[in-house]
């Protein structure tokens, strides 16, 4: 069984927000609540970079841990989903969320949060009919064998869905390209005496 | 004809400049920049790197297209809340207010009610008055829902989920979320009000660090010195105005998050709300067995208003002492025979 996994690759991300946008799109989902979002650092400044954030889809989801209903559960494949029957509002989940992903429609008296949504990695969740399915929870590509919208439509590819296995390929054999030493993950300024690695121009394909 | 060819040939030597011109600016180009790798990483993404998860960490500097958003890209913060939460809080909340029930059963198997030790007097003293009656019981009864719908929140879905099923369970939690937080308020403002009611009789003095040190009386026949409220009494008074202000006042954060206080003041208000609301719950317990099934005559002083003389002297004998001569004598004319009267058979000659 394959565990499904969102990337995205911050070298890549222009912040364009076409994710955000297709999101809502495909998903339809009430005023105020926005599965996806892209965050930037340093927005502006030299070192400025963005990266596109929605549900992880964790392995060891912490909303699932502290849910004091069943609301959260995960499915064989590694989608995180959520329940909306189930829902009470009281917002533990959001607590505990790292990527800030559980939203709550505050619509109600008092400020009362209303049924939680999240990403559902556009696999819809749980519904007697196709019609309520897409009423509550938004499109269900996987069911079609599609993947996520924000995924498809990304323009730079900066943001890739699928099977974890894959889309780590898919990411290594970009690292190898750019010819980062250590993979994606290390900075050009690193100690030590400086080679043509050491610069973002080198590329790894051309022979030396 | 000529001038045809002469035409052509200005053509191809002008194209052949033009083109001699643009590889020229292009081969330039081409060399400026593998000259100046520098020039280049200015423009390029910076590496994602230790510095960066950093500046995450810290949550500095950073845009969020959410239209009111003040999430970061990770906020590590919710871990420690999980573990704080499952790990600490829920197992060690439930040996608390398991153990302290378990303690009392035991207590109870070996020890049995306190007796009055004296017959009744009959003679009846006022100990609580019709409002503060009624303060005891609306906050005792909000406090109780409130109990049992916050140990629901935090263990029935381990309990009544897989005994009721999906359905009946959601409209139970539902319900529940409900009651604790529009209830919640409610008990908040009355438990002020009662604390503030029963202030006087609550401030400590030296009889009740004697009380402490002798146990209260609590094993042996031994009765401890005792004004109106006893150690006991005013430590439960003191708890309730020390931990029962703070779930009151960490439950209200949590309660209406329409005030834009952040997702760490949520989660830290959640700490100490469960904290000391298990700690209120647990001793809560020995409460209400003290003043139901463990003492006799303790609950009719909550009921009726009215404790017998005999108890009053064994358990708070200094405030007898007190109000020792306003002893109501069980005549018709007082409310306690009062409400004894009808129980006499109607045929018994008097």
């Amino acid at each position: 069984m394959a565990t499904m996994k969102f990337m995205c690759d911050a070298e890549r991300c222009i912040e364009c927000n076409g994710c955000v946008t297709a999101c809502k799109n495909a998903n339809e989902v009430e005023w105020g609540i926005q599965r996806r979002r892209v965050v930037t650092l340093n927005d502006g400044e030299p070192t400025e970079v963005s990266i596109s954030v929605a549900c992880m889809h964790c392995d060891d989801a912490p909303c699932i841990a502290v849910c004091p209903t069943e609301t959260l559960f995960k499915r064989d494949d590694g989608i995180v989903l959520h329940d909306k029957d189930q829902c009470i509002g009281c917002g533990y989940c959001l607590y505990a969320c790292p990527f800030g992903a559980p939203q709550f429609p505050g619509t109600e008296a008092f400020g009362e949060r209303g049924k939680m949504d999240k990403c559902t990695f556009c696999a819809g969740g749980p519904a007697e009919t196709k019609e309520e399915e897409y009423e509550k929870y938004g499109a269900n590509r996987i069911d079609e064998g599609k993947l996520p919208l924000c995924a498809e439509m990304c323009s730079t590819k900066a943001l890739i869905a699928g099977d974890a296995q894959t889309v780590a390929d898919i990411f290594r054999q970009r690292v190898v390209h750019r010819g980062h030493k250590d993979g994606a993950w290390s900075s050009v300024d690193r100690a030590g005496p400086k080679t043509s690695m050491d610069t973002l121009a080198y590329d790894a394909t051309r022979q030396e | 004809m000529h001038i045809h060819n002469a035409c052509l040939a200005l053509g191809r030597r002008l194209t052949l400049l033009l083109l001699l011109v643009t590889s020229m600016l292009l081969a330039g180009q081409a060399l400026a920049q593998s000259a100046d790798p520098e020039g280049e990483l200015a423009t390029a993404v910076p590496p994602i790197d230790a510095e960066i998860w950093r500046q995450v960490k810290s949550g500095e500097n950073f845009i969020d297209t959410r239209f009111d958003s003040t999430y970061n890209l990770v906020n590590p913060s919710g871990e420690t809340w999980r573990q704080i939460r499952n790990r600490w809080i829920s197992p060690f909340g439930l040996i608390t207010v398991g153990g302290m029930a378990a303690l009392i059963l035991v207590f109870y198997l070996i020890v049995g009610r306190k007796d009055l030790e004296e017959p009744r007097t009959g003679r009846k003293l006022l100990r609580w008055s019709t409002l503060e009656r009624a303060l005891h019981w609306t906050v005792a009864t909000l406090f109780v829902i409130l109990a049992l719908t916050g140990l629901n929140l935090l263990y029935g879905k381990y309990v009544f989920n897989p005994l009721l099923g999906d359905g009946i369970w959601a409209a139970m939690m539902s319900g529940t979320k409900l009651l604790h937080n529009y209830l919640g308020p409610v008990f908040g403002a009355l438990l002020i009000v009662i604390l503030a009611k029963f202030l006087k009789k609550n401030i400590p003095n030296k009889t009740d660090w004697e009380w402490f040190k002798k146990g209260g009386g609590l094993f042996g026949k031994e009765h401890v010195d005792a004004h109106f409220a006893n150690g006991g009494e005013k430590a439960w008074f003191w708890l309730l105005a020390t931990a029962g202000v703070l779930v009151i006042a960490s439950g209200l954060v949590m309660d209406f998050p329409n005030y834009g206080q952040s997702r760490d003041t949520m989660q830290w208000a959640n700490v100490i709300h469960s904290l000391a609301a298990l700690a209120l719950t647990a001793v809560s317990l020995g409460h209400i067995y003290i003043g139901t099934i463990g003492t006799e005559g303790a609950l009719e002083g909550m009921t009726t208003g009215y404790v017998d003389e005999t108890w009053a002297k064994e358990h708070h004998n200094l405030w007898y002492e007190e109000v020792k001569d306003q002893a109501e004598a069980p005549d018709p004319a007082s409310s306690g025979s009062q409400q004894g009267q009808p129980r006499q058979p109607p045929g018994k000659p008097t």
